[in-house]
């Protein structure tokens, strides 16, 4: 098998009608590696090793599936369960694992919590925590688009919940007014920490929801990756020859806490976990692969072994990496150091100078 | 030279910032074919057209979250919020996002977005056309704000603030957006931010302010050179970041400080520049720091007038410093 995390794991085909055996078995590749690291971090941060995580264990299909549809030059505004589609667009491990643990190698500087990272050569804008407000800057960045005529989508990745924030609403209704270049993919993991799906809207689907803007809105099962392939392909195409947004809703379901800090056992029954986890996206896929004479379980056996190893190998390489400067809490926040963190610095610097004596 | 009042400053300032650069675009409510509910953006729809003048739906959230979008694209979108009271839909793009997304991303992320919003009372607006509330966004890392006080300082510091790299609030006083005119430069000069502006030189006391403040300390300042006190003005211009080196000199000189705003007192602006002072100036000042400012209520509408200081509440601060000491 071919390494996580290679050169092959990279996007491949953009724009063609649909998976290749290659690009399939790629996709269900990545799908594990993505399970093995979600597991191997709810693991580390019980043993104090990260400080937080949110599993997107359960939303692979939807997140890879969406991910190759999509070009290099498109921009993605995650939320912050989007591992997998920072895999999906290229973005290291290493670079992950970095970001988790905030150190010197980290892309963003140990600036926010875990899950929140972003990579501009990627086109992953860096995700923040607020529910939502991702959504009316996608669509300000495919109107950009749109006025420099470039072949870009902006797509905006979100869960359920956020289709109750202010900025679903102003941006579905933004894009539907400009008729932006926009995807507003929505997976529907059926809960927003512990509010019910049936609970967050009275509305029969998500997808419906696009009508009341004027843009068509798809509902897909987003545990079939061909399924989400198709649909943002589509809604990519549209969206690039002029014919403005769209929103897809994927069904998944979240098998894991929301984050660390929950406890699903509170609102969650063991049977509906265990009927959704009878629906897993990597399972289905593994099936058809077989049914399809493209995989084997020796194949199986032996990739999960090498994800393993290589999510180990790599945490491992994250850890030894050198801590942040202390110094670089007051760089970033302007372009260019203001007096008044240029005398917070100063001042800092004295008291570590002080220190440095006194030991 | 041109003799204009200060929404004429604005108005042609955006039209030769969109002349000069194809990449600065405007957004908001009745921006375009209306050309803005003050005339502020009158003309450039007609030469721009809908492609960079864009009339938005009316959600202030869509509006500041769209031009996030399009500055971290690469474009230099100007969002104009029509009134500062409107803003609060859009707080939540400007404080957890827009102010935040050079650190957070560490610099992969900068967000230059213009913010234009009239702000301020004395147009019979009451509570919610009327408030003065730059302390919410000085108070927050990542965003500078700056209030002119004259047509000059309206082009020269609007101008700047499109050429920032950062993320700018620009306050515009709209009590004097038509009252008070003055010459402003044909060409693009610039006034950088960080610097105060000494309006009239004193000996006694330090009168600092900003936006729709400024006319009025003038205005005190020669009621007190009457009773023969020297009063100097100040007009800080650009609070975030703040000249911090011109307040400390202006106290130097004069041993007093009273502190003007619009805003209510309590964490106002002038608690800032308060404790700037006793932190860099103490042993300068010969009397207590005074704050003239809005009384800690809601802007009033029928009673405006006593909320709103005047030359007169200055002038008699000011005495009262001098008697003081």
């Amino acid at each position: 098998m071919v390494e996580p995390g290679t050169p092959s794991m990279a996007p491949t085909i953009s724009g063609a009608s649909d998976f290749s055996e290659d690009g399939l078995r790629d996709a269900y590749r990545l799908m594990v590696l993505a399970r093995v690291a979600d597991e191997r971090c709810l693991m580390l941060q019980r043993q104090g090793r990260i400080g937080f995580y949110a599993p997107l264990m359960g939303q692979e299909a939807a997140q890879v599936g969406a991910s190759r549809a999509l070009s290099p030059g498109d921009w993605v505004f995650p939320a912050y369960r989007e591992m997998a589609v920072a895999l999906a667009r290229g973005v290291s491990l290493k670079a992950i694992f970095d970001q988790l643990l905030g150190n010197a190698d980290d892309a963003i500087r140990g600036r926010q919590m875990p899950n929140h990272f972003g990579f501009r050569e990627k086109n992953f804008v860096v995700a923040s925590s607020p529910i939502g407000t991702q959504i009316t800057q996608a669509v300000g960045a495919a109107m950009a688009a749109q006025r420099r005529k470039d072949p870009v989508v902006a797509i905006a990745f979100f869960g359920d919940g956020a289709t109750s924030s202010n900025d679903f609403h102003a941006g579905l209704n933004f894009a539907g007014v400009f008729q932006s270049p926009s995807i507003f993919f929505c997976q529907n993991n059926q809960w927003a920490i512990s509010m019910p799906r049936k609970r967050q809207t009275m509305s029969a689907t998500l997808a419906e929801k696009a009508a009341a803007y004027g843009i068509p809105g798809v509902q897909v099962d987003g545990n079939d990756i061909r399924a989400v392939y198709r649909a943002v392909r589509d809604a990519r195409a549209r969206a690039v020859s002029g014919h403005g947004p769209t929103m897809i809703e994927a069904e998944v379901y979240r098998f894991g806490p929301h984050s660390t800090s929950d406890d699903p056992k509170r609102y969650q029954t063991d049977l509906e976990l265990s009927a959704a986890k009878a629906r897993d996206p990597i399972g289905r896929l593994k099936a058809e692969l077989i049914a399809s004479a493209l995989w084997d379980e020796v194949a199986e056996q032996k990739l999960w072994e090498e994800s393993r190893a290589y999510v180990s190998r790599t945490f491992e390489a994250s850890e030894k990496a050198t801590p942040l400067d202390p110094r670089s809490i007051f760089e970033d926040v302007f372009a260019r150091l203001s007096p008044r963190l240029a005398e917070e610095r100063a001042d800092y610097d004295d008291r570590a100078r002080e220190g440095a004596l006194r030991s | 030279m041109t003799e204009l009042n200060i929404v004429q400053a604005i108005n042609r300032t955006l039209h030769d910032a969109m002349r000069q650069d194809p990449n600065v675009l405007i957004l908001g409510e009745d921006i375009g074919v209306n050309g803005g509910v003050f005339r502020a953006t009158e003309g450039l729809f007609k030469e721009f057209g809908a492609e960079r003048v864009i009339d938005t739906p009316l959600s202030e959230t869509g509006i500041i979250g769209a031009a996030i979008g399009m500055a971290l694209y690469g474009l230099k979108p100007v969002a104009e919020i029509q009134f500062m009271d409107f803003i609060y839909p859009a707080f939540d793009q400007i404080v957890s996002e827009l102010a935040k997304f050079r650190y957070r991303s560490a610099g992969q992320y900068p967000a230059h977005v213009v913010i234009r919003t009239p702000y301020g009372g004395g147009i019979k607006g009451g509570l919610y056309h009327s408030q003065s509330t730059e302390a919410y966004f000085c108070h927050t890392a990542g965003i500078k704000v700056v209030v002119p006080s004259t047509p000059a300082d309206a082009r020269g510091l609007l101008f700047s603030a499109i050429d920032d790299e950062d993320p700018v609030l620009f306050l515009e006083p709209k009590r004097i957006y038509r009252s008070l005119t003055g010459e402003v430069p044909e060409g693009a000069e610039r006034v950088p931010f960080g610097r105060a502006r000494i309006v009239r030189d004193g000996s006694d006391v330090s009168v600092f302010a900003y936006g729709a403040m400024v006319p009025q300390a003038a205005e005190a300042a020669g009621k007190l050179e009457q009773d023969g006190i020297s009063a100097e003005v100040v007009d800080l211009r650009s609070l975030v970041p703040l000249d911090e080196a011109a307040a400390v000199a202006s106290v130097e000189k004069t041993g007093r400080a009273v502190i003007v705003h619009e805003a209510a007192r309590f964490c106002g602006f002038g608690a800032e520049l308060a404790a700037v002072l006793a932190e860099k100036a103490l042993y300068s000042l010969k009397a207590p720091v005074v704050r003239v400012t809005g009384f800690d209520t809601p802007f009033p509408y029928a009673l405006e007038n006593l909320y709103l200081p005047n030359a007169d509440r200055i002038a008699h601060a000011a005495r009262a410093a001098v008697r003081a000491a």
